[in-house]
């Protein structure tokens, strides 16, 4: 009974976002409601009454055993429009209890990432630029769920979440934000430039990521590997001139580049409307095929970039993809955010449409988990975060050694001009 | 009648040629090859050497080249290596730097490195400083190469040189050609090169020949990037110069020679990082210094020269004040008489070398 109940107000949250609310929602319903009574899983079966505890005993929590939980399900997920393609990604999603876990997990570790990120700022340990990432957890983990690591990824400024779900581990991106040495550049990158294996970083000029990215897809398929570059940008950076540069080279040669317009409604301080002639930022690539996807269902994104991977692998060419997002911070630790938006309407997404609890009551409403479960992870991620933290405050900074190294690549040690010239300092690849 | 004029040029060189050329057994395979197919032969070779490498640019396949120094790359290897780009620099060479990025080894021209102009953000701010931002991680193995400075006739948005402003960044290495040999070991050297490299050629030198050696002409000659060299040994004046100007230098010196003056001719080769030993080494043994340059004088390549001689010790061997032969600081005007005067001639390097020495 409880679960129709999040069935039918699940389907309304959607109907709400989408614009054909009447005819969509209702036989979105029906499917929803057959689909469910389809489940294979028996039921959990009743917990046994336990007697009363006398008072003062401590309580404690009995943990559900694995078998209890359902291993798998399928959730109807917002159908994307579609700009010069028949047919879309599928409108369901099968979620299975690992692949939850992993993905609420992976979610809730950005977001507190990204707030412990905050706290260090205002603590003044972080320095600089900063711009966060929470709100937009799903579009990180849902690209990272449907490609393979294998696969290429690039991205702006807003790069924390992907540096995260690209591989590096949380205590070196906060190392790397607080410039010491055990950061993911030894703190001479900072916020904007963390590299890892198949991750182009986290790129400061905004826009100019965008080019690079296909030139790894043109990597991609010089090489005939079968890989594919997820290149990301914002609502902001659609407009760059560069970016239809590439958008032309990338159909022209057949690269195997997925472009992703992450549009989280404001460029820093200016909204889409106030900067875009054209705000269907999916359609933006014209002769290119584009999807508009929910960027707050993790599924909706994994189903979306599994779809447009498989197009480029097929060697159809590129394909452009806009994820719906929103950002709860400000643009950066230097913007409150509410000048030119208000609390309500950041509250309101917190509430209804967050990407952390829409997995979250997906999952415990369909049996998959338990709050004890999530809670447990909860902890876990804290001490992981904590244990960053720490690590990220006590950690050395650079040696003064390491100012002039990496200029050059694989070139014999040679001299650097220091601030005046008695001070010759030495480089080293 | 070229060849003549590199005869005369290289002083003491020329007579060791010849003296070879009579007591070598076998005759020398000495050839006569222009820039133009100095440049092409590197690339041609390097393409072969390595799969990784490819060229893309403006009319680099099916037209051989704005300037032909491509031809016959697109027949011999394709599409797939030699790409022809829309007109649109940003996007290529941020492609380009990309697949930089991903493992291959992309050769990005620019019909003129004005054109650069456009991309110039993604030549700094995604190759030059990657290695740097990302502690050693991400190498960005890239030769941006094309014609630089002045041409004829083709006024002012069309006649900078960029040596200067590509030349102040670290995390480049900026390279300068004179002749044949300098565009074919350096242009191989740079395709080897796991850097960002700049590679500035001169539109007026890609027709002039110039003799290549056997050795020269092997197919693992490389010149070392970073290392100037003397041109001409003297020990009255010391001339740094680069690209084109060399020969003007060369010229001056051969005039000079005339009137008792020995000019010690040094040939800069790279930009970026600049061989201040070998200028240093020079203007101890001569004590006096002009440089020269086809670009505008302010914050120019000539000026780095001048500081860093003051800064360090040839300073004390100077007999006078350094000076810099540019070129007039205007933007270049169209009408041949203006053109002529807008850049440095002959008879100002000698003009300045006999200042400086109070003749």
């Amino acid at each position: 009974m409880q679960n129709m109940l999040t069935l039918i107000s699940n389907v309304f949250r959607l109907g709400n976002a989408s614009k054909n609310v009447g005819a969509q929602a209702v036989s979105e319903l029906l499917i929803g409601l057959s689909k469910y009574v389809d489940l294979t899983a028996p039921p959990a079966p009743a917990t046994p009454r336990q007697p009363p505890l006398p008072p003062g005993t401590r309580m404690v929590v009995s943990a559900r055993s694995f078998a209890d939980f359902t291993p798998q399900a399928s959730f109807p997920i917002k159908k994307c429009d579609l700009h010069r393609l028949e047919e879309g990604p599928s409108d369901e999603a099968l979620l299975t209890r690992e692949q939850g876990l992993q993905y609420y997990r992976t979610m809730q570790t950005v977001r507190r990432m990204e707030l412990k990120a905050d706290q260090l700022y205002k603590q003044k340990i972080i320095r600089g630029f900063c711009h966060l990432y929470d709100g937009q957890e799903a579009c990180a983990m849902g690209i990272e769920a449907g490609i393979n690591p294998t696969d290429h990824l690039i991205t702006a400024y807003r790069a924390h979440g992907y540096t995260f779900t690209r591989g590096v581990a949380v205590r070196e991106i906060l190392a790397e934000l607080t410039g010491r040495r055990g950061g993911v550049a030894k703190g001479k990158g900072g916020s904007m430039h963390m590299y890892a294996k198949n991750f182009y970083g986290g790129n400061g000029i905004v826009g100019a990521q965008v080019p690079l990215g296909a030139g790894v897809a043109l990597a991609c398929q010089y090489q005939g590997n079968n890989q594919v570059c997820v290149t990301l940008y914002g609502d902001g950076a659609a407009n760059q001139g560069q970016i239809f540069e590439s958008f032309n080279m990338a159909a022209l040669w057949k690269l195997p580049c997925i472009f992703i317009c992450e549009n989280n409604k404001f460029g820093m301080g200016t909204s889409v409307e106030r900067s875009s002639a054209s705000t269907d930022y999916y359609k933006r690539g014209d002769y290119i095929p584009g999807l508009k996807v929910d960027g707050m269902d993790v599924l909706c994104v994994r189903e979306a970039i599994r779809f447009a991977a498989d197009y480029c692998r097929a060697g159809k060419g590129p394909i452009v993809m806009e994820l719906e997002t929103y950002r709860y911070h400000g643009h950066s630790m230097s913007d409150p955010g509410v000048s030119y938006r208000t609390r309500e309407e950041i509250q309101e997404v917190r509430t209804k449409n967050d990407p952390i609890s829409m997995l979250k009551e997906r999952m415990l409403s369909n049996n998959m988990s338990s709050v004890e479960e999530l809670k447990e992870i909860d902890l876990e991620i804290r001490k992981v975060i904590e244990d960053a933290a720490q690590y990220a405050i006590s950690d050395p900074e650079p040696s003064l050694d390491e100012l002039c190294n990496h200029i050059y690549a694989r070139d014999p040690p040679m001299e650097v001009r220091g601030t005046n010239p008695w001070v010759k300092l030495k480089s080293v690849s | 009648m070229a060849s003549l004029r590199s005869f005369l040029r290289s002083g003491k060189n020329a007579v060791s040629v010849v003296l070879r050329r009579e007591f070598s057994e076998t005759s020398p395979a000495a050839v006569q090859v222009n820039v133009r197919d100095a440049l092409n032969q590197a690339m041609d070779e390097e393409l072969e050497r390595d799969e990784r490498v490819f060229l893309l640019g403006e009319e680099v396949a099916q037209y051989d080249g704005a300037y032909k120094v491509s031809r016959g790359l697109w027949k011999k290897y394709g599409d797939k290596r030699i790409i022809d780009t829309p007109i649109t620099e940003m996007g290529f060479a941020g492609i380009a730097v990309g697949a930089a990025f991903a493992g291959l080894r992309p050769i990005c021209e620019f019909m003129t490195w004005n054109f650069s102009m456009q991309a110039i953000d993604q030549v700094i701010n995604s190759a030059a400083k990657t290695y740097y931002m990302s502690a050693g991680f991400q190498t960005v193995p890239i030769v941006f190469r094309g014609p630089n400075g002045s041409s004829a006739g083709v006024a002012a948005q069309h006649s900078q040189c960029f040596a200067a402003w590509y030349g102040h960044c670290p995390g480049l290495k900026v390279v300068s050609p004179w002749n044949s040999e300098d565009a074919r070991g350096l242009l191989k050297a740079a395709i080897r090169d796991d850097n960002p490299v700049v590679f500035l050629e001169n539109e007026m030198m890609y027709g002039v020949p110039f003799e290549l050696s056997e050795e020269m002409m092997h197919k693992d000659f490389v010149i070392p990037i970073g290392k100037a060299k003397v041109e001409r040994q003297g020990t009255h004046i010391t001339l740094v110069s680069h690209s084109r100007c060399v020969g003007f230098c060369l010229d001056a010196a051969a005039v000079l020679a005339k009137e008792g003056v020995e000019c010690e001719v040094v040939n800069l080769r790279t930009i970026r990082p600049l061989d201040v030993d070998t200028i240093e080494a020079s203007v101890m043994k001569t004590g006096n210094l002009v440089t020269v340059e086809g670009g505008w004088p302010q914050y120019g390549v000539g000026a780095e020269i001048c500081a860093r001689i003051m800064e360090g010790p040839a300073f004390n061997y100077l007999d006078a004040p350094a000076v810099r032969v540019t070129g007039v600081d205007i933007p270049m005007p169209y009408a041949k008489i203006l053109e002529d005067h807008s850049v440095p001639q002959i008879k100002d390097i000698i003009f300045s070398v006999k200042k400086v020495l109070n003749m």
